[in-house]
């Protein structure tokens, strides 16, 4: 079996630069938000990956926490996604700039 | 085999991550998103967790991704001409995202050369297979974070009516 730790690592590392990425090109607060949630599960797989070569429980008990609060985190953000669209008309980043000057 | 079947599903991974940031539809990203999560999922099922990629499946693909299209249909927000983007911005964003990937990447080969010790120790069960692993770990060692968790859902679902709740009598900032 040639695929180790190091393969699920790696797999997680470009999930997580994929997000980030995305977080800092798109302009729509709704795709941010998307990507986000793509960095988030990019820790889980490098959690149970962890967990599944060290022979412990605890990287799989964590996901389990990581999932319920990006269950929350998801549903607080939406709703304040719908708020602002509200409140604002537009979820573009580039046209929320109140706090600008 | 079992190689074959994480590059498989890491490619289908990666690649729908990389649609949802540069697809233009939001509802196309969304889609995608739910794509990447269902490859995280059979990448868990690799790691021998089942509980956790039915978990993500359930949670993420289920809940998440259909409330994601469920505000995208609500807002509308598909119309309208977008602005490009400023040089500064595709060039500052491309800069962090490589250094980003130096740093990961320089951690993941640093990782290399500790990993061969743990793999043969250990039995040979898988470890978060059995449901019952998880029921000892979170009503012994994690049972606080448990109950944390479990305000924080609370708070959570107060949180969401009240922002979504209209309030009469309150002006527009803008």
């Amino acid at each position: 079996m040639t695929v180790g730790l190091n393969e699920y690592i790696l797999l997680s590392a470009i999930l997580f630069a994929i997000g980030f990425f995305g977080v800092l090109i798109r302009k729509n607060t709704l795709v941010i938000y998307m990507c986000l949630e793509l960095m988030l599960v990019a820790s889980t797989v490098a959690l149970v990956a962890f967990s599944h070569f060290n022979r412990t429980m605890d990287g799989n008990v964590f996901v389990f926490f990581i999932l319920t609060v990006a269950a929350a985190e998801v549903a607080v953000g939406l709703a304040i996604i719908v708020a602002l669209f509200r409140r604002r008309q537009t979820i573009q980043v580039e046209e929320l700039n109140a706090l600008k000057n | 085999m079992s190689d074959l079947f994480f590059y498989l599903f890491a490619a289908l991974t990666a690649g729908s991550a990389l649609a949802v940031v540069f697809t233009k539809n939001t509802v196309a990203a969304a889609l995608s998103l739910l794509v990447s999560l269902v490859g995280v999922a059979a990448i868990f099922v690799l790691l021998d967790a089942f509980l956790l990629a039915a978990l993500m499946v359930f949670v993420y693909a289920g809940a998440v991704v259909a409330l994601f299209l469920f505000i995208v249909m609500l807002l509308d927000t598909q119309g309208g001409d977008r602005k490009p983007f400023k040089k500064a911005t595709i060039v500052a964003s491309a800069f962090s995202f490589a250094i980003l990937v130096l740093g990961l990447l320089s951690f993941a080969q640093r990782g290399a050369q500790a990993e061969i010790v743990h793999e043969t120790a250990g039995p040979v069960v898988p470890i978060g297979a059995s449901l019952r692993a998880y029921g000892e770990q979170l009503f012994t060692t994690y049972l606080l974070p448990v109950q944390i968790v479990g305000f924080l859902l609370l708070i959570a679902m107060l949180g969401v009516i009240v922002l979504s709740k209209k309030f009469e009598g309150l002006e527009d900032i803008k």
